[in-house]
């Protein structure tokens, strides 16, 4: 299990704790977890709606691929370290880490 | 006006799929989409992505199934409103409907379906104070007629192949066209963004990188649109328009005010039919939702079935409905 923080778009903060060994995507959890992620196009990194900034933990996440890349430059606004939470999987990477919801909501 | 047995609302797999249902019972259908063309977020979305999960299909692209359920439905002449949206709803005494779209076409149906998946493709909007006042005057999202912009002033802002081709295309129309981006780089298509470049250097366009929008202003109508750059210089450009194009993001939109019982941006049905709350209105699809709802295509496809032959009360109250199976009868075009 790893455990990490969520600040949907009034401010809240919550700790979430998602297992680690599944395969499982943030969005998958963040829906699971009832956050309002659209996730339009269901984790293909086609629609830019998990869109995430990561507030703390980024040098866990690895790189963002090409087509993450392409999907967060559509968006009107964009973050040093915006992510789709589709693109980046539950692993002991993200213990601590901290991800604060900019998609539209649900 | 037009004047249909059913309407429905969104062009989607699972909306075209009503057709074929419908059809084989003899109703007649027109769909609407705010999408300028069918397939909803399908076409929309991922047309070039397998789909694994269609019975009979192992495989079979997105947009290749909007093409087949197109063909598959061909047989009873679905009439289409295309790029528009259902604003607005009417009862009348009869307990049939007229619907008016966002371009003021009006439908009139016995029957209602709404299979608007997610909702309706709207623009995603930028962050600007007093955008919304701007909005239709000077400030829009989509070029649906270029003409408007002939010997204007346009600003364009994104990164994306839209604003590239938009671009490139205006250039040719418009008095002057000025393209804003965030970076330096441009993610679209490469033989795109080297044109928009060429159009550049060639002065035929002004392009303003690294730059975002902060402000808008104007007297009544949009006058200038102000930037501000990586050195947080700000860059003031006088305009006519400003088309920013961030890509499309869905909305429940209008449907949330016609009464429907609603949860979670989606609308609460009775599975017995797929009814709603409100008499001859009905939701497939991904815009339902009951208890152990699965947001699949081929679900949508098994409401659509069960909701037409509850529907066809409403469009022939003085018949029975009979069972038939298309093996048997074939499907009897009209």
């Amino acid at each position: 299990m790893v455990t990490f923080e969520v600040e949907d778009h009034d401010g809240n903060r919550q700790s979430i704790e998602a297992p680690d060994d599944m395969g499982l995507s943030l969005m998958e959890v963040l829906k699971a977890s009832e956050y309002p992620v659209l996730a339009t196009c269901g984790g293909m990194a086609l629609c830019a709606t998990c869109h995430v900034e990561v507030l703390d933990g980024q040098d866990g996440l690895g790189e963002a691929t090409d087509i993450e890349l392409d999907q967060l430059e559509t968006l009107p606004e964009l973050f040093p370290t915006s992510r789709l939470a589709c693109q980046i999987r539950i692993s002991e990477a993200l213990e601590g880490a901290i991800f604060k919801l900019r998609g539209e909501e649900n | 006006m037009i004047t249909t047995d059913i309407c429905i609302i969104g062009a989607g797999p699972v909306g075209l799929f009503t057709v074929f249902e419908a059809g084989l019972l003899k109703m007649r259908c027109h769909l609407v989409d705010a999408l300028p063309q069918v397939g909803g977020q399908l076409s929309e979305i991922y047309p070039q992505k397998p789909i694994y999960d269609i019975p009979g299909y192992p495989e079979v692209k997105a947009q290749e199934l909007v093409d087949n359920l197109m063909k598959q439905i061909e047989p009873f002449n679905p009439t289409f409103t295309l790029g528009e949206r259902v604003d607005h709803l009417t009862k009348q005494d009869d307990g049939s409907f007229v619907l008016t779209t966002s371009d003021k076409t009006k439908i009139h149906a016995q029957v209602i379906v709404i299979a608007g998946g997610l909702g309706c493709f709207e623009p995603r909007k930028p962050v600007l104070e007093n955008l919304e006042n701007f909005e239709g005057k000077g400030i829009t999202y989509m070029v649906k007629d270029p003409e408007q912009f002939r010997d204007k002033k346009v600003i364009l802002a994104g990164g994306g192949d839209s604003a590239l081709d938009w671009t490139i295309f205006l250039a040719d129309v418009a008095e002057k066209v000025t393209l804003v981006h965030r970076n330096e780089t441009f993610r679209g298509a490469p033989d795109s963004a080297a044109k928009v470049f060429d159009l550049a250097n060639n002065g035929k366009i002004d392009l303003i990188l690294s730059s975002n929008l902060t402000k808008i202003s104007g007297n009544g109508h949009l006058q200038s649109v102000t930037m501000k750059n990586k050195a947080k210089e700000e860059i003031v450009v006088d305009t006519d328009y400003l088309i920013p194009l961030f890509g499309l993001s869905p909305k429940l939109g209008p449907i949330a005010d016609w009464g429907l019982n609603i949860d979670k941006n989606a609308i609460e049905v009775d599975t017995t039919d797929y009814s709603t709350n409100v008499e001859r209105i009905y939701a497939v699809g991904d815009i339902n939702t009951y208890e152990n709802k699965l947001k699949l295509i081929l679900c949508g496809f098994h409401e659509a079935a069960l909701m037409c032959h509850s529907a066809f009360k409403y469009v022939y109250p003085d018949q029975k409905l009979s069972f038939k199976y298309t093996t048997v009868n074939g499907v009897n075009a009209f």
